[in-house]
C-alpha cells in the first residue's frame, strides 16, 4: 500500500473526426491537404494516482471518455499528450474473449490468449486447469471456438483474464455479461483481488456496482475529470452531472424538464380557499442539517418537511398528507397526520405543519415530495400537490438498494460444551459519516 | 506504445515491471518490449500454421504438395515447352525460389496482417511489430518445408549441391530475415493508412520484383550478357537487395558454373558467375547493412503510425 500502482499523468487524447475518410490513394491526391476534420478532445488533462491495492471506478455518461482513459491506460491507444506509467502486469479487459482465434479449439485459444496477456507458456499450463473449472467449460475444451455459445465464449474470457495473475486488473463493463450466477462468480472473484492487495481500475454505468466495490471514484464528463473522491462523492456528483444533462439516471423523469440545481424547489400555491377547497397548502419545504450548504440529503439524516397553508374556518378534522415517490412512481411512503393519532387544531389564517422524519432511510436517488390536505375521514381531498418538492439523497456508506437500516453484526460460536459464547460484536447503526 | 523496463518492487516480493503508455517511445525500448513478447510470437506463427489447412482433408501435407506441384509446373513449362535447354532446370528455379518465397509470402501476409486483426490491435495491448513479424515467422516455417521439398528432388535427380560452401546459407539467409522484416513492418503500418498498399504490393512483390531477381532465367547467361551489350554497369542490377540472396542459394544448391545445354549441339554455357565464395558473403553483408537501416527506418515509421492503429481500423 502507498506505493502507486497507475499513474495517470495529464493525459489528453485527441480524435479526428475525418468528415470524409479518404482511404485510397486517388482519394488522397486528390484531397491532399485539404481533408476537412473536426478536433474532438475525448480527454482533456486527466491526471489522478491509484495505489497499489486500491479499487477505482470510473464513471460518466456514454460518451464522457471511460472507455477511451481505459484505452490509454492498457496501452491500445496512445495519448496524444501526457503518459500513464503502470507498476506491475496489468491485464485489460477491454472486451470479452477479444482475440480468440475461431477456428482454434479452447484449450488452444488459453495459451494463445495467456501469451497475448504477457504469459510464458509454462505460466499458462499451471493455471490452465483453474481456467477451464472457472469457465466451466470442461466437456468443451478441446472443441472449435467458433461453436461456443456467446455464454461460453466470455466466460472463457474472463477466466483466463483473472487467472493470469495480473498486478493492475482494467475493467471495461464486463462484468454486465454472462447470467446472474456468473456475474456473481467474477464479482467474488474481483473481491477475492481485491483482498489479495491487487489494484483494480473499473468502469461501470452502475453507481450501485461502483459503491459496492470501489475504494474511490473518477467522474468523467465530456473527457475531463470533474470529480474523484470517495464513491458516495463521486455517485453523487455523476448524479448531478446527469441532472445538468437532463438525464437522470435509471431514477429519471424522462418526461420532466431538468430540476434546477437548488432542490429542493419551494412550491407557491396561487389557488384561494373555497367552500370545497376550505385549507390551501401554498408552499412546500425541506430542511435537512445541512440544508444552505449542499443541495442533498445524506441517507439517515433527519429530514423535516414543512407545508404552509392558508386555512378559511377553524377545523380539527384536517389531515395532512406526505408522500413520498420514487422515479418510477412508486409510493415509498405515504405519511397522513390523521392516521398518527395527532389532531391538529387548526384557527384560520396561515400556518405551517411540519413532518420530521427523525432518520431519512432512503438511498441516493432523486425522490419527489408530493403533499395534501384531506378530511380525517377521508373521501373528501381539500388540496393536493404533485411534486411538490423534491429531495436529492447521497449515500456515502457501501449499502446498495433502496433504504438503509440501522443493523449490528454479531457472531456466535457454539463450542463443545454446547451452548454459545458471543465472540464479537460488529455494529453498523446509522452511518460513517464523512469529513 | 507500451514499454517494459524492470523495476524492483517493495509489494508482494514479486518483481513488477514499469510500463510507459505514452506517444515518443524509442526504437531499442520498443525492440526490448518484441523481445519480451517471443512467446506470442510463436503462439501467433502457430496459429496461422494450424488455421491455414485447418478443415482441409491433407493438413499440413499442402504445404509439402503445394510448392511441389508449382514447380512440376514449371519445369514442365520450361522444360517442354518453353525449352530453355538448362539441364535440371527444376533445380536452378528451385534453388532461386525458396528464397524468394520466404520473402514474398511474408511480405504479402504482413502488409494485411494489421487490417486483418483489427478486433485484437483495438482491444489488446502487446507490441503491434509482433504482427508484422509472425508473418515473417509463418513464411520460415513454409520455408522449412520447402527446403524439404528441395532436399526430395536433390535427391530423386541424383544432383550434387556444393556441400563445402553450405554455410553459405545461413550467411544469406540473415539478411533475407533482416530485409523482409523491415519490407513487412513499414508495409504493415502503411497499410493501415494507405489501403492501395496492399493491391500495389501484390503487383510489385508478386510479379514485377520477381521477374527482376535470376529466378527464372540464368543471371550470367541472360542479364550478364544482356548489360555488357548495352554497356549498362552491372552494380545496377544489384540495387535489388533479393538479387545477392537469391543467387546465393543458386550456387550453393544448383552449384554449376558451366553447363551442357540439352538443347541443339549441348553447346557449353556459363549459367552462374564464377565468383568464389567471399564474393557472395560480401554481397549478402551489403545487404545486411543495407536492410538494418532500412529496418531502423521501418520501426520509427512503425512507431510513429502505430499510436492511432486503434482509431484508424
Amino acid at each position: 500500500m502507498g506505493t502507486v500502482a497507475v499513474d495517470i499523468q495529464g493525459v489528453s487524447k485527441r480524435f479526428r473526426l475525418y468528415h470524409q475518410k479518404y482511404m485510397s490513394l486517388k482519394e488522397r491526391v486528390i484531397h491532399a491537404g485539404r481533408t476537412p476534420y473536426t478536433d474532438l478532445w475525448a480527454l482533456r488533462d486527466i491526471a489522478f494516482e491509484v495505489n497499489e491495492g486500491e479499487t477505482v471506478g470510473i464513471l460518466g455518461r456514454n460518451g464522457s471518455g471511460k472507455s477511451t482513459l481505459l484505452k490509454c491506460v492498457c496501452g491500445v491507444l496512445q495519448p496524444t499528450e501526457g503518459q500513464v506509467v503502470v507498476r506491475g502486469k496489468l491485464a485489460g479487459l477491454l472486451e470479452l474473449g477479444a482475440g480468440f482465434q475461431p477456428d482454434l479449439t479452447g484449450r488452444q485459444n488459453i495459451y494463445l490468449n495467456g501469451s497475448l496477456l504477457g504469459l510464458a507458456k509454462s505460466d499458462i499450463a499451471k493455471v490452465f486447469d483453474e481456467i477451464v473449472a472457472f469457465a466451466e467449460l470442461d466437456q468443451f475444451i478441446d472443441n472449435q471456438v467458433k461453436f461456443y455459445s456467446s455464454g461460453m465464449y466470455v466466460r472463457l474470457g474472463f477466466a483466463i483474464a483473472v487467472n493470469v495473475d495480473p498486478d493492475v486488473l482494467v475493467i471495461d463493463e464486463v462484468l454486465a455479461v454472462g447470467d446472474e450466477r456468473f456475474q456473481r462468480k467474477c464479482l467474488d472473484r474481483v473481491k477475492e483481488f481485491q483482498e489479495q492487495g491487487r489494484t483494480i481500475i473499473f468502469v461501470s454505468h452502475s453507481p450501485d456496482q461502483v459503491r459496492a466495490i470501489c475504494d474511490q471514484a473518477v467522474v468523467l464528463s465530456d473527457g475531463r475529470m470533474v470529480g474523484n473522491g470517495p464513491p458516495g462523492e463521486a455517485v453523487r456528483i455523476f448524479r448531478e452531472h446527469l441532472l445538468e444533462a437532463g438525464e437522470i439516471l435509471a431514477l429519471g423523469h424522462a418526461d420532466e424538464e431538468p430540476a434546477p440545481s437548488d432542490l429542493p424547489a419551494p412550491v407557491t400555491s396561487v389557488e384561494t380557499t373555497d367552500r370545497l377547497h376550505p385549507i390551501r397548502i401554498t408552499e412546500v419545504t425541506s430542511v435537512h442539517p445541512g440544508t444552505g450548504e449542499r443541495p442533498y440529503v445524506i441517507t439517515g439524516e433527519p429530514l423535516t418537511i414543512t407545508l404552509n397553508y392558508t386555512s378559511a374556518e377553524p377545523t380539527t378534522t384536517a389531515s395532512f398528507v406526505v408522500e413520498i415517490r420514487d422515479s418510477s412512481s412508486t409510493v415509498l411512503l405515504r405519511t397522513v397526520s390523521g392516521d398518527l393519532g395527532t389532531q391538529l387544531d387548526i384557527p384560520s389564517g396561515t400556518g405551517a405543519v411540519s413532518f420530521r422524519y427523525e432518520s431519512f432511510p432512503f438511498l441516493d436517488g432523486v425522490y419527489d415530495v408530493s403533499v395534501g390536505v384531506e378530511h380525517r375521514a377521508g373521501g373528501q381531498l381539500y388540496d393536493w400537490k404533485e411534486a411538490a418538492a423534491r429531495v436529492e439523497v447521497m449515500n456515502p456508506t457501501r449499502t446498495v438498494g433502496l433504504v438503509n437500516l440501522p443493523v449490528g453484526v454479531t457472531l456466535e460460536v457454539v463450542t463443545a460444551g454446547g451452548y454459545s459464547v458471543p465472540v464479537a460484536t460488529g455494529q453498523a447503526v446509522g452511518l460513517p459519516v464523512e469529513p | 506504445m507500451a514499454l517494459e523496463a524492470a523495476a524492483p518492487s517493495g509489494g508482494a516480493g514479486r518483481i513488477k515491471t514499469t510500463r510507459v503508455v505514452s506517444s515518443h517511445v524509442t526504437v531499442p525500448k520498443r525492440v526490448v518490449e518484441i523481445w519480451r513478447s517471443r512467446q506470442l510470437l510463436f503462439n501467433l506463427v502457430g496459429t496461422e500454421i494450424r488455421v491455414k489447412y485447418k478443415n482441409s482433408f491433407l493438413g499440413l501435407l499442402w504445404s509439402l504438395l503445394a510448392p511441389a506441384m508449382t514447380l512440376i509446373v514449371y519445369a514442365v513449362v520450361f522444360g517442354v515447352a518453353l525449352k530453355n535447354g538448362y539441364p535440371n532446370f527444376v533445380l536452378l528455379l528451385f534453388s532461386g525460389l525458396l528464397g524468394w518465397n520466404l520473402f514474398q509470402t511474408a511480405v504479402l501476409t504482413a502488409t494485411g496482417v494489421i487490417v486483418n486483426n483489427a478486433g485484437l490491435v483495438k482491444k489488446v495491448s502487446f507490441p503491434r511489430e509482433i504482427l508484422a513479424l509472425a508473418s515473417v515467422g509463418s513464411a520460415s516455417v513454409f520455408f522449412f518445408f520447402q527446403s524439404c521439398v528441395m532436399v526430395i528432388f536433390l535427391v530423386a535427380l541424383h544432383w550434387r549441391p556444393a556441400f563445402g560452401e553450405l554455410w553459405l546459407i545461413p550467411v544469406a539467409l540473415v539478411p533475407l530475415f533482416v530485409f523482409a522484416s523491415a519490407m513487412a513492418i513499414f508495409l504493415a503500418a502503411v497499410n493501415v493508412y494507405l489501403r492501395d498498399t496492399q493491391h500495389l504490393i501484390e503487383v510489385v512483390v508478386g510479379s514485377a520484383w520477381f521477374w527482376a531477381c535470376p529466378i527464372v532465367y540464368s543471371y550470367q547467361k541472360v542479364v550478364h550478357a544482356g548489360l555488357a551489350d548495352h554497356h549498362i554497369p552491372a552494380w545496377i542490377y544489384f540495387l535489388n537487395p533479393m538479387t545477392p540472396i537469391v543467387m546465393t542459394f543458386e550456387r550453393v544448391l544448383y552449384a554449376r558454373t558451366f553447363v551442357h545445354l540439352t538443347t541443339g549441339s549441348h553447346p557449353l554455357a556459363q549459367l552462374l558467375p564464377g565468383w568464389g565464395p567471399m564474393t557472395y558473403v560480401k554481397l549478402d553483408a551489403l545487404v545486411l547493412a543495407v536492410s538494418l537501416v532500412l529496418l531502423y527506418g521501418a520501426m520509427v515509421v512503425f512507431g510513429r503510425l502505430a499510436g492511432n492503429f486503434a482509431e484508424e481500423l
